[in-house]
């Protein structure tokens, strides 16, 4: 009987070490900040350590993933939000995230100092602009001559038959990138117009990915001549000896602003604020520039090496309240017109 | 015990008490089932009811599948994932089979070697081969020619990537299929002077009947609910398990992606059944007096075969190499010269060294409570005395999980775990709920081999043990434990490589602070970072090799030491 109650403890006893084994798995820290982004992997790190030189004892808990993930995990996560505040997120999606009302209003300190384009008009604001990115087309200048094909100088030359299957570019379903690219078109070229652009692009498609970075990841190895991405990866490849070409078309290219909000009915609500004004500092949008080369803080942009020049003047006039509105509808014709990925004939 | 069965039944309800044995044994076997309840029969009910569900978790009955089923996508998918999951089983099946005869029938040399290399990968993510393909045959691959201007993104690389991966797989059923074989037919056939292709046909392939056609419907499932592959280099391909995908974690749209791996689960389950009603059809090939059958060399064959090995090996090589050569490139393919750059996984998306090392614990973890849970589970199927319909449920529970797609355990595993009502919600996001899901993934096979363990000891060991009123657990400790010892490591060997490699279930399952190897290589190759992917996966090749390396060298210390009984 001894040995048999001796035996039921040793085996409780596993039972314990199992579920304890289990708790300990649980992060425990009462200033942990759960924080959603999409900002490129290699900047996190730096973002975090530079904010914890000022606030050592808020520890980031970084979630991050595409701009078309991260948007629809919070949406998916509506009544049981995970998140504390989001930073580094496309505005268009803080705006729907805010149509539904999730964001918590909260005017970060310093906010007069940021250039007004980059925040919510209301006020306080739900939102307030990191920086910018901007589409742009990369060009392995390598495999274009191996293959022929003439550098593209506007999004009209994209659908020229030469270029078929040498082009890549991202879903906008889970890319941020492939979403301002076809909200711009739509802009640009009109409702009408801009779906006939695409149903032509479409036929000269190779693939679509899922990260907006990989169409010029894939330019840059030249496992495709052309990518559809942004302007910045297309400066970070080239930096790393890739033969690129970077080309801003010129009817105007999309961009969408990274920004920050703060999750309604975080527990962690202050917090949360130190982040979000810390966010908004000269020191963080310094860091900002050096990927980004139009940031929210007037003054502080220098230019990024290899980024194209002209970029400013070639933005399109977005159009946000647009995207942000039509962003379920859009995408949901894209899916329907573009995701059957094996070509109708 | 057979002689209570003898007694008049008055007597039998006197004599038969419950022994304190017999309580620890059935609240082991309640509990057992409880969990199974637990971590696959209820996930899979929430599964089912949220596919009729739409998003704010009102019922719609079949709106899901209707909306679903209109998809003009969805055909293709369908067609594609059958032609790809059938053209596979076709080819893997003819290439393992010879192969698999070469090892087990003929004298041809450096059988071991061969056997060895062809296993090659198990120990990678199914991804492997496919990142190493576009190295290969891709837009920049070194062998591009080679397909005639076809494209390497497509079914061609779905195909040729999941060939590679499922061989292993495909090798062992056949393997064990060829070896049983009754030397007296082939002795008979020979006096008869029946011609070598007639013994072939009439003799071996029946046979192996029932191993061609398990392994035919196992490597058909593992092909259609993969989507590591069709992901990396499907290029415009689309296939259902990929579907599945980009609906949960592309465009979080749980219900849809729901109704999708409920799509999936069909094939699955129809192979599952298929499967088992041949297992149950092959029943003693041998009998006690067969002879084994002892292979003759015949040079010509054996010399064919060995070129046929060859060049599979030089393949299956030639695949791993290129993986590792290109892990060194600094700049592929225009700086070829060599870098550890891409080993610097901090810098990357993907979760960085941290994600290597998760993996071995999720591995170590899988390995010490996976083996020791199921094999206590197997033993209780076996050995519980009585309360036959309990051992049944507990049987049949641990059966399941074989018919269930990784994808679709991940999936139900969200709805279950991430639900706001359950109390056991907290292990949502955490490694505990991976270590359980593994486990689960990968339950019935290893289930099975503790069972066929378990069956070669005699249940006389329990009726003495009990006319000795030893207690159960002693007997448990002494003799079933050890003796099965060989197995239960099998077993626990095989939760760690699984564990390594395995991307399907995990992947809609772990959190920043989990995040896995085998998911980091996906998520790096999402990001075109596809170098640094296979940098990671070549980590796990090196991690699962040293293991396997370490496993065989314990259990020939072990089988030295326990296992010596074994010896006439």
């Amino acid at each position: 009987m001894k040995k048999f109650i001796n035996n039921i403890s040793q085996l409780s006893r596993g039972i314990l070490g199992l579920a304890v084994g289990l708790m300990l798995a649980i992060p425990a820290s009462a200033e942990t900040l759960t924080v959603y982004t999409a900002v490129e992997a290699e900047d996190l790190k730096r973002y975090a350590a530079a904010f914890n030189e000022d606030h050592p004892d808020i520890k980031i808990r970084w979630v991050r993933d595409s701009t078309g993930i991260v948007t629809a995990k919070l949406l998916a996560e509506k009544n049981n939000p995970r998140a504390d505040i989001i930073w580094g997120l496309a505005a268009t999606s803080l705006m729907l995230l805010q149509s539904e009302g999730m964001l918590q209003p909260y005017a970060p300190k310093g906010l007069g100092k940021l250039d007004s384009k980059f925040r919510d008009s209301a006020n306080p604001p739900s939102w307030t602009g990191m920086d910018a990115w901007i589409a742009a087309v990369c060009v392995n200048t390598v495999e274009a001559k191996r293959y022929n094909l003439p550098t593209p100088t506007s999004w009209m030359d994209l659908t020229d038959p030469v270029y078929k299957g040498h082009l890549v570019m991202p879903n906008p379903n889970s890319s941020g990138t492939g979403f301002l690219d076809v909200s711009s078109w739509l802009q640009i070229f009109g409702e009408r117009g801009g779906w006939q652009f695409m149903d032509n692009l479409h036929k000269n498609i190779a693939w679509y990915t899922h990260s907006g970075s990989k169409p010029c990841k894939q330019a840059a190895r030249g496992e495709t001549p052309i990518g559809i991405s942004f302007a910045f990866r297309g400066a970070k490849s080239k930096a790393a000896g890739a033969p690129l070409e970077i080309v801003l078309p010129k009817e105007g290219v999309g961009w969408d602003m990274e920004a920050t909000a703060i999750m309604k009915g975080t527990k962690k609500l202050s917090a949360a604020q130190t982040l979000a004004d810390w966010s908004i500092t000269k020191k963080a949008n310094i860091l900002y520039n050096k990927g980004y080369a139009v940031v929210a803080y007037p003054g502080v942009a220098k230019p990024v090496k290899y980024f194209p020049a002209g970029i400013q003047e070639a933005m399109i006039d977005n159009d946000f309240e647009f995207a942000a509105v039509n962003r379920r509808r859009i995408l949901k014709e894209w899916q329907k017109r573009y995701d059957a990925k094996s070509e109708a004939k | 015990m057979s002689s209570v069965a003898t007694l008049p039944a008055s007597t039998a309800s006197v004599r038969i008490r419950i022994s304190k044995d017999d309580i620890l044994l059935r609240t082991g076997l309640v509990l057992l089932i409880g969990l199974l309840l637990l971590a696959v029969v209820f996930p899979l009910y929430t599964l089912l009811s949220k596919s009729f569900e739409d998003r704010d978790g009102e019922f719609v009955g079949l709106q899901n599948f209707r909306e679903y089923f209109e998809t003009p996508a969805l055909f293709t998918s369908i067609t594609n994932s059958l032609g790809v999951a059938i053209s596979v089983a076709l080819i893997v099946l003819v290439l393992a089979f010879v192969y698999a005869y070469a090892l087990t029938r003929t004298k041809m040399p450096f059988r071991g070697l061969f056997r060895g290399i062809a296993l090659i990968p198990i120990l990678a993510p199914s991804l492997l081969a496919a990142i190493s393909l576009i190295y290969w045959f891709g837009n920049q691959g070194v062998l591009k020619s080679w397909l005639f201007g076809a494209s390497i993104y497509g079914p061609i690389g779905v195909i040729m990537a999941s060939c590679f991966w499922v061989f292993p797989h495909a090798l062992m059923i056949l393997i064990t299929a060829l070896s049983t074989a009754d030397a007296r037919l082939y002795e008979a056939a020979e006096a008869l002077r029946t011609p070598k292709w007639r013994v072939f046909w009439t003799v071996t392939l029946p046979g192996a009947k029932y191993g061609i056609l398990s392994t035919g419907f196992i490597v058909f499932t593992l092909v259609i609910t993969d989507f590591g592959v069709p992901k990396v280099i499907g290029g415009r391909f689309n296939v259902l398990a990929t579907d599945v995908y980009k609906q949960v974690v592309g465009q979080q749209n749980f219900e849809m992606g729901a109704v999708v791996s409920l799509v999936l689960l069909l094939p699955a389950l129809v192979a599952f059944i298929a499967d088992r009603w041949v297992q149950r059809k092959q029943v003693a090939m041998l009998s006690a007096r067969a002879v084994p059958f002892q292979p003759k060399s015949d040079p010509l064959r054996d010399r064919l075969l060995f070129v046929f090995c060859s060049i599979i090996a030089f393949i299956f090589i030639a695949m791993l190499a290129m993986a590792a050569y290109a892990s060194f490139v600094t700049f592929w393919p225009y700086n070829l010269s060599l870098t550890l750059n891409n080993y610097d996984f901090d810098l990357m998306d993907g979760g960085g060294w941290e994600a290597y090392y998760n993996s071995i614990r999720l591995a170590i973890y899988c390995a010490v409570f996976g083996s020791g849970l199921i094999f206590l589970g197997s033993y209780l199927v076996e050995k519980a005395r009585g309360v036959t319909w309990l051992r049944t449920i507990l049987h049949l529970g641990a059966m399941l999980p074989l018919a269930v797609p990784g994808l679709v355990l991940g999936i139900a595993y969200i709805f279950f775990f991430n639900h706001p009502d359950n109390p056991l919600g907290f292990l949502y996001g955490t490694m505990g709920i991976l270590v359980i899901c593994t486990i689960v993934h990968f339950y019935t096979v290893s289930h099975l081999t503790c069972l066929t363990a378990l069956k070669q000891l005699d249940p006389e060991f329990e009726a003495v043990s009990l006319s000795l009123k030893t207690p159960v657990w002693r007997t448990f400790r002494k003799v079933s434990l050890p003796v099965c010892l060989p197995s239960l490591l099998d077993v626990a060997s095989y939760l760690f490589l699984n564990a390594m490699t395995t991307v399907s279930a995990v992947v809609f399952l772990y959190s920043p602070e989990t995040m896995l190897a085998s998911v980091a290589v996906l998520n790096m190759d999402d990001a075109g970072d596809i170098a640094p992917a296979a940098a990671m996966a070549l980590m796990i090749v090196y991690t699962s090799a040293i293991f396997r390396m370490f496993h065989s060298l314990l259990v020939r210390t072990l089988n030295r030491r326990t296992q010596v009984w074994r010896q006439k």
